[in-house]
């Protein structure tokens, strides 16, 4: 520890840190724009500059290291004309029309500028004119004029968000930022650096001169897309959400978010929202009142119950439901006589269903990432489905630790891998049978006897020996390896793997509540996601869930609900599709709308109020799923709250959930090969991924919203001797479609990508498995 | 080039015919002869550096630092590359020597450097050849070729069982990556802005690795050092100030160019090697060692020596030994507007103070030229120079902001001059008198 003095105050410090993390220490404040706790030092804005004794000039804050016995003066008249001096020179060339900035009242400048601004200006020349750049339509980047050049854009790029997509181009007072000639900004994570920019020079497009910050009020959400739990701000004005940033919390999300949670809520105001129950009468849907809509649906449900018995009604629910939703849902199914009832749409194997010990979980917390040595993603579009948990693996392999992926296809995660397998889905279980092989082999024990034919390769000892160093390692499970045909095989080796290696194994879980739906018990006792569809139900309740974008296999799905006598869905928005296959419809709340719990990948509990209310008549889904329980007379449907609900279901919030556990006792590893021609790779696009995303405009605009293509590699498009390599017929199960192809060595050989959860491709079948591609 | 009597020239003797810098010509005139020897005799790295501490060696690319002080910060146990790297870039206006070191005589920046890498334990070393000289890029990567089949450069070098390679590199002509760590950013395929300072590169230099940079000069004085022994290099200058240095001589003499001369030589000694002033006339001012240095007023200059302490004595520095000779045709406000417009441009635009300080001296300078100066604006120059000194990350804003105070300080009544009377305080047709392309006209 080190000594130092700073204005007067003693504190200690470990060797190593600056003066500005002793000044934080002892709540000193030296005022900054460069300088920001999550990216690296650069030093340039120079407006930290402090006086420290025996120096002959002031020095940076954020870049000088203390040295022991040091004395240090934030505010003596050599730190405060150092400050005043630099915050002259970045107000001569800056535009002062606060009033008409879009960060006006809260920008850093701004506010510094009170503190450390002259009152006149001394500079009369002309000032300088940036020209403004289209980056994509999350960003905007109309007023670079107000830039003050420090790179905290720049840096988050390189550091944060893995790629460099703006930089600082040209030299003196020329300097620019901006993105490589004529690209856009397609980072996941973009939306990060306009919170980052401390001036007005970096916005968000869809916010932009939409609301004065000190108009909105400031409340705390939590994200329903993912199952990361990120704690996020809603900013509401007149009941209407205007933006959504990131709340700060170290252990979850850090300070940041990804763009899918910072500009979903685009779709809370669109017009495809449900305002009114309806109920189809003669054929076509009607808006009712709901005591209407409500009395029909308990009605209905009932005879169907009495008439073909509970299992011919099943129920579905989106994982981004909530706790309370998905508990009220499995509680009206079972008492309606169904244990079919299930909350993962994108299921296909369901082997380990009753045969886990727990739920499935993360196996650690969040926070103990940063401390592994070593982890192994298996089945997983990283960037994509979970885009800062992708970040803490960039953040562990930039430090030291080895991150290795078996995936599907080539992408890159913009991570800096130990090594990668990358091979056709059929093969993914082979492939982390073989790492099981190598570590196995390399500490010289048993392992499962299915494995006995399975030789590793280089990249599976390579993973192998990384597992079997000293120190914390983890198996990381992801979306595609749960929505695999041979999920249950996958999750056994992961099981064996971690057994061999001390690894801990752990989903990384899809949906914001992947954990809270076991707790909730929204599980199967007779019909799953997959099979409630295979052997069609006579009535489908479906919360939250559009099947022909959300399920494993949508042609199925569809076909299922089109024969059925009675579709209900609870929903926050109409479709097409709803129009064409729903006997009621009921509008519930959307994210914000209503409160509720999510329990997250590493077992978070946590719970958010409504932030606004809902439009129309539409009414938190909790609430309609109470009264239908109350209508049909099922006792226990009296929670007075949406707290009431939850305490029935786990602790508070703020605690981790218990009864989490991976172990799976009595499924067996299948290894077998299906021989295909050509195969079928799925991923769920970022932005359709749930019905929220769907329809937030902004983010539909962005490149990784562009419509599906049939992706495949040069050597495959060859071997299926199509020449023309722009459009292709796609056939698969009973379903057929035109795309145009995409020709990408990333993919496989013997396979094609066709992205699920989009019109395009809602025809067709199972995410994965055999596909034909032909000439169009 | 041209050498002065008593002493022997260390850098440019024997440089006689086209061909002088090749390997062959080299080795007739003694060349390679400190490295082999250094090699044969296993002379130990300390006594090397000991050796380069005695002779009082100042770097020669402009702050003057004494070299073997230098090579004594790298670290010793280190496991892993270290690097020495060779400072080529030569952007400072009227500097033109380290062109000419690697024209003429090349072998010696190589011999030097193979023999820094020796006594610091490196293996690998750049030469960084600034981006517009690329003709004498192409001759050192042909200098490089023939060191490297004469066994001079590569592994186990002479068998001595030294390993050490050297490649060059060069950059696009930007002023900045003569800074030694936007050289090294440059190197690394980044933009060339610098890095700030600690760590120094003896720690965290090329790659992140421990690495020493000196200017091409000093790398070329080596091999005399290691084969005439500290004292003799020291004794040739005056004490703190040893060895000979080149100096580029540029402006209103007769016959500008590149001289060889002892340190502490007087500066009427090396204006009549120069040929003395063109046309006769009287010496106004002096930058004595190159743009980033103050003026110096012509009367002081001509009490003064030419080594680092005596410049020093007189308020500015002798850099990397570019010598502006300005005589009275000169508008000393219009001089310095060209000087602050190379220093605005030139700027990397990293740091605030920089950045905006640069172009801000510049458009004043600029307006006060054309007739627009404010009553306040020479004590609005001298604020803003003081709000960039000392503040910024590298020394550019410091070279910047010096010109601008000693003009300033110096020639005041040509400034008011002008912001009161709106033209030069120099008559324009003396101007034209002096100026080359209008005596060419008449
Ligand atoms: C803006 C700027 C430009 C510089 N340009 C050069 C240059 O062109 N050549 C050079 O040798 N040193 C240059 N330097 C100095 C180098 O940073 C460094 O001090 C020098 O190369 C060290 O070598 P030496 O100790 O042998 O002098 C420059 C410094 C600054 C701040
Ligand atoms: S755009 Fe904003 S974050 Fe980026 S350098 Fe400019 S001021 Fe800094
Ligand atoms: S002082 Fe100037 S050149 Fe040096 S780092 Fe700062 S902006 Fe760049
Ligand atoms: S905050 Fe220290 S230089 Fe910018």
């Amino acid at each position: 520890m080190l000594e130092i003095e700073i204005d007067g105050k003693q504190t200690q410090v470990p060797a190593g840190s600056t003066i500005m993390d002793a000044a934080q220490l002892v709540g000193a404040y030296i005022p900054h724009f460069c300088y920001h706790k999550k990216l690296s030092i650069s030093a340039n804005c120079r407006m930290c500059l402090v006086q420290v004794e025996k120096a002959p000039k002031p020095l940076p804050a954020c870049a000088t290291p203390v040295t022991n016995g040091m004395k240090v003066f934030t505010h003596s008249e050599l730190a405060v004309n150092a400050q005043k001096g630099v915050m002259e020179f970045l107000l001569i060339n800056h535009p002062l029309d606060c009033p008409i900035c879009d960060q006006g009242g809260e920008c850093q400048l701004q506010d510094l500028a009170v503190g450390y601004g002259g009152s006149e200006a001394r500079y009369r020349e002309d000032k300088r004119v940036v020209f403004q750049k289209n980056v994509g339509p999350l960003i905007s980047m109309q007023e670079m004029s107000r830039c003050i050049h420090c790179t905290r854009c720049v840096r988050f790029g390189q550091e944060i968000a893995g790629v460099m997509e703006l930089g600082m181009a040209n030299r003196n007072m020329h300097s620019e930022i901006q993105t490589f000639v004529g690209r856009t900004v397609d980072s996941e994570l973009s939306g990060n650096m306009i919170d980052l920019c401390p001036v007005g020079a970096l916005t968000s497009k869809p916010f932009r001169y939409k609301a004065r910050s000190w108009e909105l009020s400031r409340r705390k959400s939590v994200s329903p897309h993912d199952s990361l739990g990120t704690n996020l701000y809603v900013q509401v004005k007149n009941n209407r959400v205007m933006r959504v940033l990131p709340r700060e919390n170290e252990d979850v999300n850090e300070c940041w978010i990804s763009d899918r949670d910072r500009f979903s809520y685009e779709a809370l105001n669109c017009s495809d929202r449900l305002l009114k129950p309806m109920v189809r009468v003669d054929g076509s849907l009607r808006e009712v009142d709901w005591s209407v809509a409500l009395d029909y649906v308990a009605h209905g449900l009932k005879d169907v119950a009495r008439t073909h018995g509970g299992n011919a009604i099943a129920s579905l629910a989106s994982p981004s439901s909530t706790l309370e939703e998905l508990y009220l849902l499995q509680k009206l199914t079972r008492g309606l006589g169904s244990g079919c009832v299930d909350f993962r749409p994108r299921r296909r194997d369901f082997a380990t269903d009753a045969k886990m010990v727990g739920a499935p979980w993360l196996g650690l917390r969040l926070s103990e990432i940063k401390e592994l040595d070593a982890a192994v993603v298996v089945g997983s579009v990283l960037r994509k489905d979970h885009p800062l948990f992708a970040q803490r693996l960039r953040q562990l392999a930039r430090k030291s630790g080895k991150v290795s992926l078996i995936s599907v296809t080539g992408d890159d995660p913009l991570i800096n891998l130990n090594a990668r397998i990358t091979v056709a889905p059929s093969q993914l279980p082979f492939a982390l049978a073989a790492v099981v092989k190598a570590v196995a082999a390399l500490k010289g024990i048993e392992t499962l006897d299915e494995l006995e034919n399975v030789q590793p390769d280089a990249a599976s000892v390579s993973i192998a020996e990384s597992l079997l160093a000293d120190g914390k390692k983890a198996v990381f499970l992801g979306n595609l390896a749960e929505q695999h045909p041979s999920a249950s095989t996958i999750h056994v080796l992961a099981n064996e793997l971690g057994r061999l290696s001390g690894a801990v194994v752990g989903f990384i879980g899809e949906g914001a509540n992947c954990v809270g739906g076991h707790l909730a018990g929204a599980l199967p006792s007779s019909g799953n996601a997959y099979d409630m569809f295979v052997e069609p139900r006579k009535a489908y309740i479906l919360l939250g869930v559009e099947p022909e974008l959300d399920c494993h296999n949508p042609g199925m799905a569809s076909a299922a609900l089109k024969q059925a006598s009675l579709v209900v869905m609870l929903t926050p928005f109409k479709s097409q599709a709803m129009l064409d296959t729903a006997d009621v419809l009921l509008p519930v709340a959307a994210f914000t709308e209503t409160s509720g719990t999510f329990v997250s990948a590493e077992g978070r509990i946590q719970s958010v109020a409504g932030v606004c209310q809902t439009p129309g008549d539409a009414r938190p889904a909790w609430k309609v799923l109470r009264v239908l329980g109350n209508l049909l007379d099922f006792g226990g449907f009296d929670q007075e709250s949406s707290e009431a609900v939850r305490n029935e279901i786990v602790g508070n919030p703020g605690e981790f959930a218990g009864g989490l556990d991976n172990s799976v006792a009595g499924v067996s590893v299948r290894l077998e090969a299906a021989q295909m021609d050509l195969q079928r790779i799925s991923d769920v696009p970022i932005y359709f991924a749930d019905s929220l995303v769907r329809r937030a405009n902004s983010l539909q605009e962005t490149r990784d919203s562009v419509s599906p293509t049939a992706r495949v590699s040069a050597g495959t498009l060859k071997s299926l001797g199509i020449a023309d390599s722009s459009l292709t017929r796609v056939v698969q199960s009973s379903g057929e479609t035109v795309l145009s192809i995409a020709v990408d060595n990333a993919v496989p050989f013997g396979c094609v990508q066709i992205s699920a959860a989009h019109a395009s491709t809602s025809m067709l079948g199972d995410m994965f498995g055999a596909i034909k591609m032909e000439s169009a | 080039m041209t050498i002065l009597g008593a002493i022997q020239p260390m850098l440019t003797s024997g440089l006689d015919g086209d061909n002088a810098w090749r390997l062959e010509h080299y080795l007739k005139r003694g060349g390679y002869s400190a490295l082999k020897k250094v090699l044969a005799e296993k002379i130990s790295p300390d006594e090397i550096i000991g050796e380069v501490k005695k002779s009082g060696l100042r770097g020669r690319g402009g702050a003057g630092f004494p070299t073997g002080l230098k090579w004594s910060f790298m670290p010793r146990d280190y496991q892993g590359n270290k690097y020495v790297v060779c400072n080529s870039d030569e952007g400072e206006p009227g500097t033109f020597k380290d062109r000419d070191i690697l024209r003429y005589n090349p072998h010696s920046v190589i011999e030097g450097m193979a023999i820094a890498g020796y006594a610091m334990g490196a293996s690998c070393g750049y030469n960084y050849i600034h981006g517009e000289i690329w003709e004498i890029y192409k001759r050192f990567e042909e200098a490089l070729d023939e060191a490297r089949s004469a066994g001079l450069l590569g592994a186990n070098i002479l068998g001595s069982g030294f390993d050490f390679d050297l490649f060059a590199h060069h950059g696009y002509g930007a002023y900045i990556c003569g800074e030694e760590t936007a050289l090294l950013e440059s190197i690394e395929g980044k933009k060339g802005q610098p890095r700030y300072k600690p760590p120094f590169p003896a720690n965290f230099g090329l790659y992140g690795k421990p690495t020493t940079i000196n200017n091409t000069e000093t790398f070329a004085s080596i091999p005399w050092i290691v084969n005439l022994g500290g004292d003799a290099f020291l004794n040739a200058g005056k004490p703190n100030n040893g060895g000979t240095k080149i100096f580029s001589i540029s402006g209103h003499v007769n016959k500008p160019g590149n001289y060889e001369i002892p340190l502490g030589t007087p500066f009427s000694t090396l204006l009549e090697m120069a040929g003395g002033m063109r046309g006769g006339r009287r010496l106004k001012a002096c930058i004595p060692g190159g743009s980033s240095s103050p003026v110096v007023p012509g009367d002081v200059m001509m009490q003064c020596t030419m080594d680092y302490d005596s410049i020093a004595k007189a308020g500015s520095m002798l850099g990397s030994g570019a010598v502006i000779i300005i005589d009275e045709t000169v508008c000393m406000v219009k001089a310095l507007e060209r000087l602050s417009y190379f220093y605005y441009e030139e700027s990397c635009g990293q740091c605030t103070p920089c950045r905006e300080g640069t172009s801000w001296l510049y458009k004043i300078v600029h307006r006060i030229e054309n007739g627009n100066g404010r009553e306040d604006d020479l004590e609005l120059l001298e604020s803003i120079t003081g709000n960039i000194m000392g503040r910024t990350i590298c020394a550019l804003g410091d070279a910047a902001a010096l010109p601008v105070q000693s003009f300033v300080k110096h020639f005041r009544d040509e400034f008011i001059y002008h912001i009161e009377q709106k033209k030069c305080l120099v008559p324009v047709d003396i101007q034209r008198a002096g100026s080359g392309f209008f005596s060419a006209l008449s």
